[in-house]
């Protein structure tokens, strides 16, 4: 059948199981476009390309499976480069396509050219500029392959307008639909190993046997392996405790009694100090960032590990694994567990070594460091906790939360309590501003029978607010809690903390925009919330209203800061707890 | 020629031997991963296998050992590269090309031409007052010949980059290949 490769293109998508993408057309794109009107694929126009990058996340990141964003050349692409670098730092399984000009125009600087590529090679998994139209369906098979097998990631297509205009002799292609043994032989230099070395498991095991304060440091690998069953028979059998990332929230319960929480800068006390004082760490799908570590010299100094990572660059790149096993999280923790039986001739209690002390340790931190903070009645600001708990205690258990980055992100992290997978939308390893909005359009759109939150800053609420028009007229109903605290407040809390209260470029003021006249522009629902009693009626209108947006902003105190925290560049063991807590030894 | 063996590289010199698809973009791909952590390459040869379908790179790099295994660990993650080895001196076999002007008019032409010759040299063209020769040798071979020729003036040279194959087993077949 001869065909042209727009046309190809769209239908290539159809194939790949593709029933939305977000996206805004442009010159460059506009014979892809044309097709799309016949197709049944949904299309989401978006208000500002960045906003269809992070939706294409937030719809990953809750689905599991690929989201697909749409763009033109030129000033669409480089608008979508964040979200790229986004879903690579943060493993997202994402395929970019973008425009580009006529081949012949390509390296002329024609209008709305600009080398995408070039531009986005450090911050995808992979991407290619396609020259052929018969290209067109083993590039975007390729594309979805290599996002989604191996480490997860971003993969871009940019496709010239000559090869998709029918109008061009150089679109017409005889249409095929490549198989998948083609796909694996068209990539020969792409193997990712996902079965765990034997031999390195039963290590392992013999490790986990003798360990006398074992932790379990799971990330979002976790997540990405679809793991999270698997983990929790592994922490059930061992009786080992588990501390989840930011990226791994909702990998294993909250309410779990071994769940300790997520560790890392702004982590709770036990979760930090559990893996400072550990004896072994069994790391999976975890990546010992900075933020997690704290000093990488003085990271957990007594401990062995073991560490999982189906990326093997993963492996010895911030610190030297024990044992290092290179496979996906869930097949090798399967087979630790069968490795773990054999070993221990079934019961896998017996054979390990009284750890009733660390237990004890462990809750004796719990109790004397808990998360704190206090809200009085009456006409006090908002303290940004207490909405949170409230947010959190008046949604349904399967609620998904997004959130933006800053001080109200660490704050959703600690606050909710994440006991399901997939219920965490989260800019993780860039940190980017602005994405709680689009992603949490994603992630609705992905999920549409659950309750979607998106908990936003009022600074990070200003970089994507617009999307908020897109929800309303595609009908998306999401719910939007600004924490209005008339500060870039996390940036406000290291300059209190670290540069003598000098307040430098940090002020936005609370009334500038009006967030609820705003936002009832873009046709939402809008409150604004300012005394503790009216926190939680609000927060339920908002959780009747499902034909349209919502935002809630609330006011919230300029003064809270997030702890604990451990200062950057520090070591975990100089972790500093609220000041209403006694500090630890170590921090002033 | 009856030379002792050549050194090896200098320490911090590592060699990589990259076997690529053959396809636009990928030399831009590798050279991106040392250019982002600011590592030089030293030299990069580059040329098609005997299967069209995939080059081989050589490059040397000024690396210590530790951040060069991230680096390969992360060209191995490259979509476009098959396979990295790191090449020991020791256990590889080296060579590069020189195409190299000098000055030597009727007086020092004499003199030049016994130092090509004694590199297995040939002379590629010639004037009044200068000659252009070749040579291929191993690296550090070059280097002598090159600080050989240096007091008559190099007006111009273009050395290939050095390219590098592992030595085989005197016992068997591929038995070396990494
Ligand atoms: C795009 C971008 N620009 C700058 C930063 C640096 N930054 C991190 S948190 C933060 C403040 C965020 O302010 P807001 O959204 O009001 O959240 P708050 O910390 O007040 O809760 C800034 C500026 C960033 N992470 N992303
Ligand atoms: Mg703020």
């Amino acid at each position: 059948m001869v065909t042209n490769g727009g046309s190809a293109l769209i239908k290539a998508l159809e194939l790949e199981g593709v029933e939305v993408m977000f996206g805004l057309p442009g010159g460059a794109i506009l014979p892809v476009y044309d097709p799309i009107i016949d197709s049944p694929i949904r299309h989401i126009l978006v208000r500002h390309e960045q906003g269809a990058g992070h939706m294409a996340e937030g719809f990953a990141h809750a689905t599991g499976r690929p989201g697909v964003a749409m763009v033109t050349s030129g000033p669409a692409a480089t608008n979508i480069v964040t979200p790229l670098c986004d879903a690579y730092m943060d493993s997202v399984p994402m395929v970019v396509i973008t425009g580009q000009v006529p081949t012949p125009a390509i390296g002329t600087d024609a209008f709305q050219e600009c080398d995408t590529v070039g531009i986005t090679r450090s911050v995808t998994k992979h991407n290619e500029l396609v020259t052929r139209a018969e290209d067109i369906p083993l590039v975007i098979r390729q594309a979805f392959h290599i996002a989604t097998t191996g480490r997860p990631g971003p993969v871009l297509v940019d496709i010239p307008k000559d090869i998709v205009d029918p109008a061009n002799p150089r679109s017409a292609l005889d249409w095929y639909w490549p198989t998948d043994a083609e796909v694996a032989s068209s990539l020969p230099g792409y193997k990712p190993t996902t079965k765990g070395h034997a031999k390195k498991i039963r290590d392992a095991a013999e490790l986990i046997l003798s360990a006398r304060r074992p932790i379990i440091y799971a990330g979002g690998g976790i997540l990405k392996a679809r793991a999270a069953e698997a983990l929790r028979e592994l922490a059930e059998l061992t009786d080992i405790s588990v501390v989840t990332t930011l990226m791994a929230r909702g990998a294993f319960p909250d309410d779990h009694p071994l769940c300790l929480g997520m560790p890392g800068m702004h982590g709770n006390y036990t979760a930090v100090t559990a893996m400072q004082e550990a004896d072994l760490l069994i790391a999976l799908g975890s990546r010992f960032d900075d933020r997690v570590t704290g000093k990488v010299d003085a990271f957990a100094p007594e401990a062995k590990v073991i560490h999982v990572d189906i990326d093997p660059a993963e492996l010895g790149k911030v610190r030297r694994p024990d044992v290092p096993i290179v496979g996906d999280c869930r097949l090798v923790i399967e087979e630790l567990v069968t490795a773990l039986r054999d070993l221990s001739g079934g019961d896998i209690a017996a054979a390990q070594p009284d750890r009733s002390t660390w237990r004890s340790t462990i809750s004796g931190w719990q109790e004397r460091y808990p998360l704190v903070y206090e809200q009085s009645a009456g006409d006090d600001l908002l303290k940004p906790q207490f909405v949170l708990e409230q947010l959190w205690e008046r949604a349904p258990e399967d609620c998904i939360v997004a959130s933006g980055v800053g001080q109200h992100q660490m704050w959703t992290s600690q606050y909710w309590r994440f006991n399901h997978p997939y219920t965490w939308v989260n800019s993780g390893g860039l940190g980017t501003m602005g994405f709680s909005v689009p992603a949490a359009i994603g992630a609705k759109v992905g999920r549409p029978d659950r309750m979607v939150w998106a908990v936003d800053g009022d600074g990070c609420f200003q970089m994507t607010a617009q999307e908020l028009v897109t929800a309303a007229t595609e009908r998306i109903p999401v719910k939007v809690a600004i924490l209005n605290n008339a500060y870039l407040g996390m940036v406000r809390q290291w300059q209190e903390m670290f540069y003598d209260e000098r307040y430098s470029e940090v002020y936005l003021s609370p009334d500038l925009p009006d967030y609820v006249k705003w936002s009832e522009a873009m046709g939402c629902v809008a409150l604004r919330v300012e005394s503790p009693e009216e926190v939680g009626p609000a927060i339920d209108k908002a959780n009747e209203i499902d034909d349209r947006p919502v935002v809630l902003e609330f006011r919230t105190d300029s003064n809270e800061k997030v702890f604990p925290m451990v200062p950057a560049g520090r070591s975990n063991s100089d972790i500093v707890v609220d000041p209403s807590q006694p500090q630890p030894g170590g921090a002033q | 020629m009856n030379l002792p063996p050549p050194p090896g590289p200098a320490p911090k010199h590592h060699v990589l031997s990259v076997l690529v698809e053959n396809r636009a973009g990928v030399l831009a791909r590798v050279a991106s991963l040392f250019a982002r952590r600011g590592y030089n390459i030293f030299s990069l040869a580059v040329a098609p296998t005997q299967d069209e379908r995939f080059s081989r790179l050589t490059v040397v790099v000024d690396v210590e050992s530790a951040p060069l295994e991230q680096v390969v660990k992360q060209l191995n993650k490259l979509i476009n590269v098959i396979k990295i080895s790191e090449l020991d001196p020791r256990d590889s076999v080296e060579r590069e090309l020189v195409l190299l002007t000098v000055r030597a008019n009727a007086e020092q032409r004499q003199q030049v031409l016994s130092l090509v010759e004694l590199f297995e040299g040939h002379v590629l063209d010639v004037s009044v007052d200068e000659l252009t020769v070749t040579a291929e040798e191993h690296p550090s071979r070059l280097d002598d010949f090159e600080e050989l020729l240096r007091p008559f003036g190099i007006v111009d040279i273009q050395r290939t980059g050095r390219v590098a194959l592992p030595k085989l087993e005197p016992g068997g077949v591929g038995s070396n290949r990494h």
